[in-house]
């Protein structure tokens, strides 16, 4: 009687130290989002303690490298919001016609073989893409737009795109494929052609999906470094144009890593303020996002 | 009548258009991958595979690059695994609706949202500088463990949860205890699963170039590296180098160096897809 209690006890002790171990690891995950948060923040104050935070968003050169120092982080965040924008407005129409497409037009055994094909766009790594840019893509747009440098935000945009379109035909087919198929066929029934039955009924009632997929795209493309470090140029600069060189936030991140900055000069300080403003970015987009999908999985379950 | 035509027509267009979206990114794909093949694999012979790198193009070989993308992988994934995995578990079998749970949810779902460079500037300060690892193939492989470790946790998850319930019951039923039930059911239900994430999320690994920038991998290593506190190059970075030379011979070095990594990334993901359908026939 006595051993087999002690057999028992035994086994709840290995147990509970088990299920520690387990919960240890998952609490991995917290500890790298607080220490990405107190990296950044740190080294983030101690830049803020040289540079003024208004010169920060209000100047609008950033030359952290040249003996004229000037710190406007509005010149690389301009970098990054175009070539994402020219990103997006390449991949969104074509992701959601693919989405439309796959989940109302194509047959279904289609679906099974083209879903894992596009995956492979965002399997390729993105130094590839960067390559792709510089090497064919801007050489072919030069040939019809004479003004085009050799470094540019439109190529590096349009490739970003080509990458992302995965991300939004992905999630936006997963949503119009949950779409409850009486709407559908109420749809039908009233006559209406499958075309006006994506665009009238199931994009508006799979739009909480779509916009996750967008939102995610749009964070994604923010956060992309090769493909704009290679092809866009390493020219900080404030401007819509997307046939001149730029340089986004991620691209200057690059630039210094790969030169030779002391560690605790201001220098190195400025990637992680050029950081920390990526992250927040980023981090806004990625909660909006769960915020609605958590919502639609209400929706549907 | 007039309007029902229109209608229809339309909605042809539409069908013809949603077919050339479909294949326009996978043609384009194509061109690019044609393209690579073109300029590169006349520059691959046994040679560049085995050469250290030079200053001169036509010497110039990817071996160091290469076993330190061999060495990054291995440590990756002896850190990333074990970590991912366990946390996978706690998630999906042990962890009641707490507070606690679900911001270990967001945290997870947050993390696979952020940029990888950015966890190349966690990776410089912690690992580097504060851990004093130096820019190692240790610290280059911890990042990235950080960096894929969110990918893990979800597939793994998702793999955990696709065994059918009556798996538990039954492993319940016979006394077995919560350990018991998922190192010995649930996990060997699951592996293929498993596994498919997994390889994913290391083919992901093999081509992250910034984060490794960040923390100060070389783009020039003499030699291969022989300990894991070794400086290295990896594959991506040897390519990007390429690339930012002005000459020639290193456009078509950069191309065939494409060529190996994409034919590492493709037959990773190709091993993946494979046992994804073994594994998903399994419960079917």
């Amino acid at each position: 009687m006595l051993r087999k209690f002690s057999f028992f006890q035994m086994r709840k002790l290995k147990e509970t130290v088990i299920e520690k171990g387990l919960q240890a690891s998952a609490l991995v995950t917290i500890a790298v989002t607080v220490g990405i948060i107190l990296v950044l923040s740190i080294e983030a104050i101690l830049f803020f303690k040289e540079v003024s935070i208004i010169d920060f968003f209000t100047d609008t050169q950033w030359t952290p490298l040249y003996t004229d120092k000037h710190f406007g982080i509005i010149t690389l965040l301009s970098g990054t919001l175009l070539t994402s924008f020219i990103a997006i407005i390449f991949a969104v129409p074509v992701g959601l016609s693919i989405s439309i497409y796959i989940s109302e037009y194509a047959p279904r055994s289609f679906r099974k073989t083209i879903k894992p094909a596009l995956e492979l766009l965002a399997a390729v790594p993105t130094v590839v893409y960067g390559f792709f840019a510089l090497t064919v893509v801007t050489p072919f747009l030069q040939t019809f737009i004479p003004g085009l440098a050799g470094f540019n935000s439109l190529s590096a945009g349009l490739v970003m795109g080509i990458m992302i379109i995965p991300f939004v035909s992905s999630l936006s087919e997963d949503a119009l494929h949950a779409v409850p198929n009486s709407l559908r066929e109420a749809a039908y029934g009233m006559g209406s052609t499958k075309l006006q039955n994506a665009f009238r009924v199931l994009v508006p009632a799979a739009s909480s999906g779509i916009i996750v997929s967008i939102i995610l795209a749009i964070s994604r493309a923010i956060g992309e470094t090769m493909i704009v470090a290679i092809a866009a140029g390493q020219q900080p600069r404030l401007t819509l144009d997307p046939t001149v060189p730029v340089e986004t936030i991620t691209a200057y991140i690059v630039q210094v890593s790969l030169g030779d900055v002391q560690h605790g000069s201001l220098e190195y300080r400025t990637i992680f303020a050029a950081g920390i403003t990526l992250f927040i970015f980023t981090f806004l987009l990625n909660t909006i996002s769960y915020r609605i999908r958590k919502k639609f999985r209400e929706k549907y379950e | 009548m007039n309007n029902i035509k229109k209608n229809r027509i339309k909605d042809k267009a539409f069908k013809v258009w949603g077919i050339a979206c479909t294949f326009l990114g996978l043609i384009l794909l194509c061109i690019f991958i044609g393209s690579i093949l073109i300029d590169g694999l006349q520059r691959i012979d046994w040679g560049f595979i085995t050469n250290l790198p030079s200053r001169k193009a036509e010497r110039a070989g990817i071996y160091t690059a290469l076993m330190g993308s061999v060495w990054i992988l291995i440590f990756t994934t002896i850190i990333a695994l074990p970590l991912g995995i366990a946390a996978a578990i706690y998630l999906e079998e042990y962890a009641k609706e707490s507070k606690l749970s679900s911001l270990l949810e967001v945290n997870i779902s947050n993390l696979a949202g952020v940029p990888s460079i950015i966890y190349g500037l966690l990776g410089l300060e912690v690992f580097v500088r504060v851990m004093e690892m130096g820019a190692s193939i240790l610290a280059g492989s911890f990042t990235l463990a950080l960096l894929i470790l969110p990918i893990v946790i979800v597939s793994t998850r998702e793999a955990i949860k696709a065994v059918p319930k009556s798996i538990r019951d039954a492993s319940f039923a016979l006394g077995a205890s919560k350990w018991q039930t998922v190192s010995q059911q649930l996990l060997p239900a699951s592996f293929g699963g498993i596994l498919t994430g997994v390889i994913l999320a290391l083919s992901r690994a093999v081509g992250e170039t910034a984060p490794l920038i960040v923390i100060g991998a070389l783009a020039y290593v003499p030699f291969a590296p022989s300990s894991p506190m070794d400086e290295f190059s990896v594959l991506p970075i040897q390519i990007f180098n390429w690339i930012s030379r002005p000459q020639h011979g290193f456009e078509i070095n950069a191309a065939a160096a494409i060529i190996v990594l994409l034919l590492i990334t493709f037959i990773m993901n190709g091993i993946a897809v494979y046992f994804r359908n073994r594994w998903q026939s399994k419960f079917k």
